[in-house]
């Protein structure tokens, strides 16, 4: 299986003197869901900052897809983030716009080979694939509740059929139900198209390893663990340890 | 001494860096303006925001600043017996001075704040990442067409505020202060030259384009959640208005001296 992610020895600091991220190593194949796990502040957003271009490398390498993203030229870099889709903490819906506009708007971005009808269908089949029928399509995202915007969130995600697509932190700070009801969809997204990638940055181990074909725990800006969930329940690592210790018992 | 010496050493240093990141984010901005894809959409959005959402507020201010003015220079004119003067020393200070003034610091506080406060909201709640990570540049999506709106809204508006607040005078001085009509037409006529306009609609502009680059740089530039956005708006309208006040003197005398549009 070809590599989705590859990434060798990242480093990054901000100031000069503090590192962030300390060296990462990390393959994530084509096709797999990966998921990241570990304690606040250990810089599991700023990796996916650099997944994404919007943070340079201080040091090391990021090849998404085979290319190193460190080449690519500012102007490319816009058309390089199409190959993904990001569902982030909040969703990060354009409060100004319904729920079928927020999903329309990168279709109408980038596909102008369509007709305004067209791209309006394939924004509905979009909220249609994530469980929202129209009734609520012309609600603003202040009117829908915590669920129904991570919903829409990831239909506007998946407008434009990522080859990867970014979870940051999907459930924080939903419910137990709406929990189950994000991974499900987390699940059935992955499911629908053959060759997607996922990589889920959470803080739910439940989540992490129902989800995960692999798991990546970060600890002080380092891979500290990586495998299946059966890898990290037969860990002699006492932080990974006391990390599952109380992960399953609290799920 | 030497902690204090060091802090103060820091602190110059981040306001250099914060006036040079402030230059390089007006060049990005003016550079986008013009690389496809255009978004006029968005630019037409911002006039009406800007542009006709001020009318109101501008034709109030105007019209109580034409009389207020007019009855102040009237009571002074009074006494060395020169109210015929009235109307044109009040259209010179106007076109000069007050329109272009007046209208930057009312705009710049009414369409200035919410655009810091929107763009703020935008970059604590992630939604400008999300633009970032859909492709779409946020600076060309979100403030140059705000930049340019701002630059070109406000001197519409000062048109607007000249012609009320002449109205107010008008008004004013015939049916309350019982000036002859004819004289102040005349008056006015014959000692404003449409060079006084020019001079306070480019001034409008170039307000415009202070307000709009400041007011969005904060607002883009925003850090922290609720506070941060209070804190960007509070700074995008205080540096505006002073900025607007500091280069209006600067403007003046470049208009005056270098440029010799007005006697």
């Amino acid at each position: 299986m070809s590599n989705a992610v590859e990434i060798n020895g990242l480093k990054k600091t901000f100031d000069g003197t503090n590192y962030v991220l300390k060296g990462i190593d990390l393959k994530i194949s084509r096709g797999e869901i990966a998921t990241i796990i570990g304690f606040s502040g250990t810089g599991k957003s700023v990796l996916l900052k650099h997944l994404l271009g919007l943070y340079k490398p201080t040091e090391g390498s990021i090849h998404i897809f085979g290319d190193d993203i460190r080449n690519i030229p500012e102007e490319e870099l816009s058309r390089f983030r199409c190959r993904f889709g990001v569902l982030f903490q909040d969703a990060a819906l354009f409060d100004d716009m319904s729920t079928l506009e927020n999903v329309m708007f990168p279709i109408d971005e980038y596909r102008k080979d369509l007709t305004k009808t067209q791209r309006r269908e394939l924004a509905a089949s979009k909220l249609d694939q994530v469980g929202l029928g129209s009734e609520h399509f012309n609600k603003l995202p202040s009117e829908v509740s915590g669920g129904m915007r991570k919903r829409v969130g990831l239909a506007r995600a998946i407008a434009l059929d990522p080859d990867i697509i970014l979870y940051d932190e999907p459930t924080t700070g939903l419910d137990p139900i709406m929990t189950e009801m994000v991974d499900d969809l987390i699940l059935s997204t992955h499911r629908s198209r053959s060759g997607i990638t996922s990589i889920v940055i959470t803080h739910d181990l439940h989540a992490a390893f129902r989800l995960g074909d692999k798991i990546a725990m970060l600890d002080k800006g380092k891979v500290l663990l990586e495998g299946t969930a059966q890898t990290f329940y037969d860990t002699d690592i006492e932080l990974v340890r006391k990390f599952v210790d109380k992960g399953v018992r609290k799920t | 001494m030497n902690h204090k010496w060091e802090n103060f050493i820091q602190s110059w240093g981040h306001r250099i860096i914060a006036i040079g990141s402030y230059f390089l984010f007006v060049k990005n901005s003016i550079q986008w303006m013009f690389r496809p894809p255009y978004r006029h959409i968005e630019f037409f959005k911002h006039m009406e925001f800007i542009g006709n959402k001020s009318v109101f507020i501008i034709c109030l201010t105007a019209f109580f600043t034409g009389m207020v003015l007019s009855f102040q220079i009237y009571l002074g004119f009074h006494l060395i017996n020169a109210d015929n003067l009235v109307g044109p020393t009040v259209g010179l200070g106007i076109f000069r001075e007050l329109g272009p003034v007046l209208t930057g610091l009312i705009v710049s506080a009414r369409a200035g704040g919410a655009m810091a406060a929107r763009l703020g909201t935008m970059r604590v709640t992630e939604q400008i990442d999300a633009l970032d990570v859909m492709g779409i540049n946020p600076r060309q999506y979100l403030v140059s067409p705000r930049i340019l709106a701002a630059t070109l809204a406000t001197p519409m508006l000062t048109a607007i505020f000249d012609f009320v607040a002449m109205f107010g005078s008008y008004l004013l001085s015939i049916y309350v202060l019982g000036l002859d009509e004819a004289i102040f037409i005349d008056k006015v006529n014959q000692m404003i030259d449409p060079a006084h306009i020019n001079e306070g609609l480019f001034k409008a502009m170039v307000f415009g384009f202070l307000f709009g680059t400041v007011c969005t740089f904060q607002g883009y530039n925003t850090k922290g959640g609720a506070r941060g956005v209070g804190e960007a708006t509070n700074a995008g309208v205080v540096i505006s208005m002073v900025s607007i006040i500091v280069s209006d003197f600067f403007l003046t005398k470049l208009i005056r001296i270098y440029m010799g549009w007005t006697a």
